[in-house]
């Protein structure tokens, strides 16, 4: 727990990195006051009475507390007492959550995404777009770079932790390989299971010789393979003996499968072809999901939208409405969120939360689909994506309500400690947020 | 004389421009063939009575904000705000206690029409990429009225926005400033009389396009020698065009009546400089400031080359679009008077928008004489620009910068008006600017703030509440995906 990147904050070393706009902020001057008068290694913390989201059956608790010890939730409730020596938080009523998931991204594994030699998201072994190579035993997990400027970018706004998708490209296929929850302390290495990425629909034709149609001939194809019933060795075998393993894993309900997939008619076959072969499945993008929503909620199939695509930008989301989420959700279907190819501006989920409540998803669900729903669907629930005890304490402490964009993380803990709210972006904004004085910017401030 | 019809819009010229946007071709008499409009406005504002909103919190996009007040309406434009005003009989009153009102909101970058959706192949109309230097194109020649995103970006407030060609050369061509109204063609949208807009573009887009072919500009110092010898081009072309001089030469009796061999003097109208060119037209208007530039550009550097290549060629930058870097040049930006239109918190991208911080706009905003606008370049975008400002005032009162409503509204508003040369004309709610209005459901700077009521020239264009006035474009009817079937 004591990875790179998550020092633990001495409460002095916050006041003093607050720059000149931090400290004068009233917001701040609560915590940052509460955390002075407190030792700066405390392992227990004591937040005090915030509106505690807990993204559990327990919902919102009004002045609540939530005591933290060793890295984890220990108690969450009224009028706790604070353990001898425990750093305390008065949240003065402020909103209090569960770190938030960022979307499926590729964060650490791309810096700059136009420059292909910082991008690692896509395997494509084969030559152009005539050769095929399957791959679903590709892990892009292993190129997860912990020191990109994108993750603290992302943690001080209240993104504690992603999913890393897997891209398709020519000279790949549709099965474009493995992913993983990361979450954003620092750390090497994800945790909880691997997830399959399978893209269908327009961005998958030129993978499948330019017919949707042969999606489903070519997953076949694939089954048949890792199922034994196409021999290795054989002319119509693609998988290494690596790949036949990974994905017989995933066809016996082993593991989620994400779909790439936007259009109604591919959904419906999606359907059919994983009741078929017993799958567990969500969808990513579902344009049009809406249209299939008490299929999907009786499939039991999460799906992770983004409401901010209400236009018909292409011919498989003809029926893009802002309203997706919200009629997936009456019809009883899980929704994230997830806005396609996000990775530095993955803060941006919590906007597409917000809309979605603004477009008639309750609140809460809004909540749960940036907490419960993709810790649930990625396999990683007892550890991330709610408030409670035993999980772990990966909390944001807001101005306000969550979902506006009108409001803002003011404390972020990763495993209990308070991380030191800086980003190259930060550092950026305070080098030129002050007046000339003389000496050019390089120099450090005091030098100035 | 030779001053063209629409100089000086955004300027006092302006309400008999707006009486004078008569058909087309404009006599060559009154207008500089630079900017000469074969493809003239054809737009009227939809019939509407009076309208009287009442007891809003009323921002009024020049810096004020006026709470339990009203908004009149009448004849296409606003009368009057303030409290308790007083309207004729035959008004349609419209309580807003509890809304917010605001200007219409102004996008200065959108590519809706000319990469419309759905974004087919057939649809992609927004870079002429067949050439580094294309000023000779109008973006208004590829805009598709019947683009979804026109009616999507009206329920999100927009009233006004120009349409540019996209960033792939380094003088991509002229955008165009449409009032946001349901029409079958670009004329019937187009702003009266409002002035074109240069789109020039800087840094990694035109070197990658075109220096992956192998053809000029392959770097940065490749871009800045394009726009060199295009505008020297343009410079002699105007020199060549300009009127001679006032007095007539005397004719001296061993000269023939002849014509000069040169072919100068054949120039009836003595403006032409010989054979037109329609890219030439285009820069020299520029450089006249009959039309105004608008300069795609990320990094600070490559900002300030741009000016002093305004400065070494006698044009003025109008706007620098996305500017991620604005924040470093930020008082350079205000003491020239050129704006930044700008991103709340998009960055990475590519190189170019590593920098990216999400006060951007608001440290822009800072020094007097700013000129800090949102813009979206997005079709998403442009549907919540009052979001996005809405990030900004959060990361900015983060970083010690309180900033009011009604001052952030000016960067959707009355700004972005001033940087399309139509601030004389809306942007603000003052008496006599076009009647273009939001009524919002609250405070527009929230994730849950919705445009409830849409006004453009007095007319209500869009309403949340009444189906018969929600437009739809021609390409969703009949369209099975968007029933909603037994759903809900």
């Amino acid at each position: 727990m004591n990875r790179r990147g998550i020092e633990p904050l001495s409460c002095a070393v916050a006041a003093n990195l607050a720059p000149r706009g931090l400290r004068r902020s009233a917001l701040l001057l609560a915590l940052l006051g509460a955390c002075a008068s407190f030792g700066a290694a405390a392992q227990n913390v004591l937040i005090r009475n915030a509106t505690v989201h807990t993204a559990t059956a327990q919902g919102s608790l009004e002045h609540a507390d939530v005591l933290v010890g060793n890295g984890v939730v220990r108690a969450v409730g009224k009028g706790l007492s604070a353990p001898a020596g425990a750093q305390v938080v008065e949240a003065e009523g402020r909103p209090l959550t569960p770190t938030l998931f960022g979307g499926i991204t590729e964060i650490g594994l791309e810096e700059v995404s136009g420059e292909k030699s910082t991008v690692d998201q896509t395997v494509a072994l084969g030559a152009d777009t005539k050769e095929m190579t399957v791959r679903p035993e590709f892990d892009v997990t292993l190129a997860y770079n912990p020191d990109s400027v994108l993750i603290p970018v992302a943690r001080i706004e209240g993104i504690g932790w992603t999913l890393l998708g897997v891209g398709t490209a020519t000279g790949g296929s549709i099965v474009a390989g493995q992913g993983g929850v990361e979450r954003l302390d620092g750390g090497p290495d994800p945790i909880g299971p691997r997830v399959l990425f399978v893209r269908l629909g327009k961005d998958g034709l030129g993978l499948s010789g330019s017919s949707r149609a042969a999606q489903w001939m070519i997953l076949d194809q694939l089954i048949d393979e890792a199922r034994g019933r196409i021999a290795p060795g054989h002319h119509a075998a693609l998988l290494t003996p690596a790949g036949r393993s990974t994905l017989l894993k995933y066809l016996d309900g082993g593991g989620r499968i994400v779909f790439g997939v936007d259009r109604a008619a591919d959904i419906r076959q999606l359907l059919r072809w994983s009741a078929r072969h017993r799958l567990r499945i969500a969808i990513a993008g579902g344009g049009e999901a809406w249209r299939l929503a008490p299929q999907l909620a009786a499939a039991k199939v999460p799906v992770f939208v983004n409401p901010l695509s209400n236009l018909p930008s292409d011919f498989d989301q003809v029926g893009a409405s802002m309203e997706n989420a919200a009629r997936l959700r009456a019809s009883g279907v899980a929704v994230g969120f997830s806005e396609g190819g996000a990775s530095h501006n993955a803060r941006k989920v919590r906007q597409l939360a917000g809309n979605a409540v603004a477009a008639g998803l309750p609140w809460a669900d809004g909540l749960a689909g940036l907490t419960r729903v993709p810790a649930e669907a990625f396999g990683v629930a007892g550890q991330v994506g709610a408030i409670a005890p035993g999980q772990r304490a990966d909390l944001v402490l807001w101005s306000g309500d969550p979902l506006d964009v009108a409001q803002v993380a003011l404390q972020v803990w990763m495993d209990g400690r308070a991380i030191e709210m800086r980003s190259r972006q930060t550092e950026l904004r305070d080098r030129y947020l002050h007046g000339d004085t003389g000496l050019p910017r390089a120099y450090p401030a005091p030098a100035r | 004389m030779f001053r063209p019809l629409l100089a000086g819009c955004g300027l006092a010229l302006l309400a008999g421009a707006v009486q004078a946007a008569t058909p087309a071709s404009a006599s060559p008499a009154s207008a500089s063939r630079f900017t000469q409009d074969p493809y003239p406005s054809t737009y009227k504002a939809i019939a509407a009575g009076p309208v009287l909103l009442q007891h809003a919190t009323v921002l009024t996009g020049a810096g004020q904000r006026l709470d339990d007040a009203d908004v009149l309406l009448r004849d296409g434009k606003v009368v009057a705000v303030g409290r308790a005003l007083e309207a004729p009989s035959d008004a349609t009153r419209v309580d807003a206690s509890g809304k917010w009102i605001t200007p219409g909101i102004i996008d200065v970058h959108s590519h809706l029409g000319v990469y419309p959706s759905p974004g087919v192949g057939a649809h992609a109309d927004g870079n002429e990429m067949t050439g580094p230097v294309t000023p000779n194109v109008w973006a208004e020649h590829s805009v598709w009225p019947q683009d979804p995103g026109f009616a999507a970006a009206l329920a999100g407030g927009i009233t006004s926005l120009q349409i540019l060609p996209g960033s792939a050369n380094l003088i991509g061509g002229r955008g165009v400033t449409l009032k946001n109204v349901p029409a079958t063609s670009y004329q019937a949208m187009k702003f009266p009389a409002a002035p074109w807009g240069l789109k020039m573009a800087c840094g990694e887009n035109p070197k990658r396009v075109y220096g992956s072919r192998n053809t000029p500009p392959g770097t940065r110092m490749g871009n800045v020698a394009g726009y060199r010898a295009a505008f020297i081009d343009a410079s002699e072309y105007l020199r060549k065009s300009a009127p001679k001089a006032a007095a007539p030469q005397k004719k001296r009796w061993w000269q023939s009546s002849a014509k000069p061999a040169n072919g100068n003097g054949a120039d009836s109208e003595k403006d032409t400089g010989g054979k037109r060119d329609l890219k030439l037209d285009t820069l020299a208007g520029a450089i006249k400031g009959d039309i105004l530039v608008h300069i795609h550009c990320y990094r600070a550097d490559e900002m300030t080359t741009m000016l002093d290549l305004a400065k070494e060629f006698g044009f003025k930058v109008s706007a620098f679009h996305h500017g991620v870097e604005a924040y470093k040049i930020a008082d350079r930006l205000a003491a020239e008077g050129v704006c930044g239109a700008l991103w709340a918190d998009w960055w990475g991208f590519k190189m170019e928008a590593f920098d990216g911080i999400q006060e951007n706009i608001a440290i822009v905003d800072r020094p007097a004489n700013s000129c800090a606008i949102v813009h979206s370049d997005s079709e998403e975008g442009i549907q919540r620009l009052n979001q996005e400002a809405a990030k900004v005032i959060a990361h900015a009162r983060l970083a010690g910068i309180d900033i009011a409503p009604e001052r952030a509204i000016r960067w959707l508003t009355q700004n972005p008006a001033k940087a399309l040369g139509i601030g004389e004309r809306t942007g603000t709610l003052e008496p006599g600017k076009m009647g273009d209005v939001v009524v919002w459901n609250g405070n527009p700077f929230s994730v849950y703030a919705k445009a409830e009521q849409v006004y453009v020239d007095g007319a209500r264009v869009y309403d949340r509440a009444d189906p018969s006035r929600q437009p739809k474009s021609d390409f969703l009817l009949g369209q099975p995906a968007t029933q909603t079937g037994g759903v809900r």
